[in-house]
């Protein structure tokens, strides 16, 4: 490469410019060669699993013990469908919702109300900056590590097996984390603007809404992205913190399909499908928002 | 910056003083939450560590009991061992993995972004989905080995104990590599072209590029993805728990099974809250020293990059 680029000297500003992008193309050929092997073998190790559970949500149980697991089923069936969905698969769909919008919706709201205080009175308050220390000490504490206190407090509040006992500790867990996101993105809001509310007579709660929450809202979308989907998947909490068919979220409903129904793999298949198509949807509405909001605090 | 910050706010003192009152309020819905179900059961599990209780009846005090039978017993030393493997495999299969796909995914590309799309279809999915299709996909009776009649795939995949946690680094790198990817691809397009360009007049190639420029600028991103790696397999709960349930025998019984076996099958919570505790320090231990090894402040440093 090196000797490719001196042939021209002469015409200097050109031919640097000229041989710097022939090369760039040669190498990357290169690189596409390895990279692009590797990431087509990937792309099979990530699509066989999800290709494979959506062709065999169609098919019938015989058909699915004849047939070639990979070839689409030759009469596809909604049975499976059906019967996931008479099999309380609404109510679960339903608790979920409630558990992921009652977490997500009041988590965010009161983590932007202490995002804010943090970052407007931070400079004068030795309080506001230890609070900011605790929550970003709690980022560090794994909720499977204090599961069983977590029980102790739900039970001694009445709480067993109702669908708070999860919203609860899915907003305390959300917390850390949306802090510091949306701190990140308000201390970036220029000071001038809060200066000139100020002096508009503005209050603090009205500045709150009026200025930053505009100037945050992708942050807060964001945030209401990585808390929602972290809830919506959510295990344990559901797993020790409820007890009765009534009070299960989707991932435990799928769970006790699959200890119901195990041999019926196609139905079982049907549930997981069923159970992802919402955040698929999201997916395809807003990829990047959703990307963003996953690596929230992490890719900025 | 530092310098300046003083004089503004030691003039107006009365005025911020003011206004940190007025807005201190708005931290104690936030504060009291986190607190009740945060801070309050770190502290009650170091509390139930010290005591005998079986999940309904009365808490009793026992002193170091717990202590000392859950260290010992049998039961911790393995599953420390298994946490340690599940840690240290999948973070040595997930980095070069996520490494290269995220550097991949970084190039603005259309067929690229279209890959990715396709990629980051694992991250949608929950960790009970995960297992559930995975144990289907792997069934020696009626998986994918015996539908497509190739020996070597129809294994009892998850019966055997070292096939069985090769099975879940597997899995684990499938739910989360897609994760880190996009967190290096997010990386790899924040170093300056320049330095490629810079780079490529002086001669070099692809590769010596990957290893000159790429992999010295990602280093605080490899810091924060490894932490996120390594603190994360500390919590595996859900995948493992569907996968295997921690079997076969105790083959992948990590740290978190094991509390969850000993306080909610078992109903022994106090020494349950004795391998939380454990499980808590592993976690704090490791994230310090990551930090370290990265040299320290990292997030100062990533700032002053970009």
């Amino acid at each position: 490469m090196a000797i490719s680029t001196r042939p021209a000297p002469p015409r200097h500003g050109v031919s640097v410019t000229s041989s710097g992008g022939g090369g760039r193309r040669r190498s990357s050929l290169r690189l596409n060669w390895f990279g692009g092997s590797f990431s087509w073998l990937w792309l099979i190790v990530v699509m066989l699993p999800i290709y494979w559970i959506v062709i065999t949500s169609f098919k019938t149980r015989a058909n699915y013990y004849a047939q070639n697991p990979l070839v689409p089923p030759s009469a596809p069936t909604l049975d499976n469908y059906r019967l996931v969905i008479e099999a309380e698969f609404t109510r679960y769909f339903v608790n979920s919702v409630i558990v992921t919008a009652g977490a997500v919706l009041p988590a965010t709201l009161i983590s932007f109300m202490a995002a804010y205080g943090i970052v407007r009175g931070s400079a004068g308050s030795r309080f506001l900056r230890s609070v900011n220390g605790l929550f970003l000490m709690g980022l560090a504490i794994p909720l499977q590590a204090v599961i069983i206190p977590i029980y102790l407090i739900i039970i001694r509040l009445q709480m067993y097996d109702t669908l708070l006992a999860i919203i609860l500790p899915s907003i305390a867990f959300a917390i850390p984390l949306s802090v510091l996101v949306l701190a990140n993105f308000i201390r970036d809001v220029p000071k001038e603007l809060f200066e000139s509310m100020r002096l508009d007579g503005a209050t603090e709660w009205g500045t709150l809404w009026r200025l930053a929450f505009p100037l945050v809202r992708p942050a807060l979308v964001t945030v209401v992205i990585y808390q929602g989907l972290g809830v919506w998947n959510g295990f344990i909490l559901p797993l020790i913190l409820t007890q009765s068919p009534d009070q299960r979220t989707l991932p435990l409903g799928l769970w006790s399909f699959q200890g119901q129904y195990g041999v019926n793999v196609p139905a079982v298949l049907a549930s997981v499908v069923l159970t992802t198509l919402p955040i698929l949807i999201l997916y395809a509405i807003g990829r990047r928002q959703l990307l963003s909001g996953l690596t929230a605090g992490f890719g900025k | 910056m530092t310098a300046l910050a003083p004089p503004p706010v030691a003039v107006p003192s009365s005025k911020t003083g003011g206004r940190s009152r007025s807005v201190s309020w708005m931290v104690w819905p936030a504060l009291l939450m986190f607190t009740a179900f945060g801070v309050v059961p770190l502290l009650g599990v170091l509390i139930l560590s010290f005591t005998q209780w079986d999940g309904i009846g009365a808490i009793n005090p026992a002193g170091l009991d717990n202590w000392q039978s859950v260290l010992t017993g049998p039961g911790l030393l393995h599953s420390i061992w298994v946490t340690f493997l599940v840690m240290a495999l999948s973070w040595a299969f997930q980095t070069p993995m996520s490494l290269l796909l995220g550097v991949f995914l970084a190039a603005r590309k259309r067929y690229r972004g279209f890959l990715a799309v396709l990629y980051f279809i694992p991250l949608l999915l929950s960790s009970a989905a995960i297992a559930i299709t995975f144990s289907a996909l792997l069934n020696p009776n009626f998986g994918l080995g015996t539908g497509l009649g190739f020996e070597w795939l129809n294994q009892d995949w998850l019966g055997q104990g070292n096939l069985a946690l090769g099975v879940l680094v597997f899995v684990v790198s499938w739910q989360f590599i897609p994760f880190h990817s996009l967190i290096y691809q997010g990386a790899v397009r924040q170093i300056p072209t320049a330095m490629y360009e810079a780079a490529e007049i002086d001669g070099a190639g692809r590769v010596r590029k990957f290893f000159s420029i790429t992999l010295p600028q990602l280093k605080y991103t490899i810091i924060t993805s490894s932490t996120l790696m390594v603190v994360g397999s500390l919590t595996f709960f859900d995948l493992i728990f569907v996968l295997t349930a921690g079997g076969p025998g105790d083959a992948t019984n990590v740290l978190a099974l094991e509390m969850y076996k000993t306080g909610f099958m078992a109903n022994l919570m106090g020494p349950a809250s004795v391998i939380a505790v454990i499980l808590v320090l592993f976690g704090l231990g490791l994230a310090l020293l990551l930090r370290k090894l990265g040299g320290g402040g990292a997030s100062d440093s990533q700032l002053e990059g970009a």
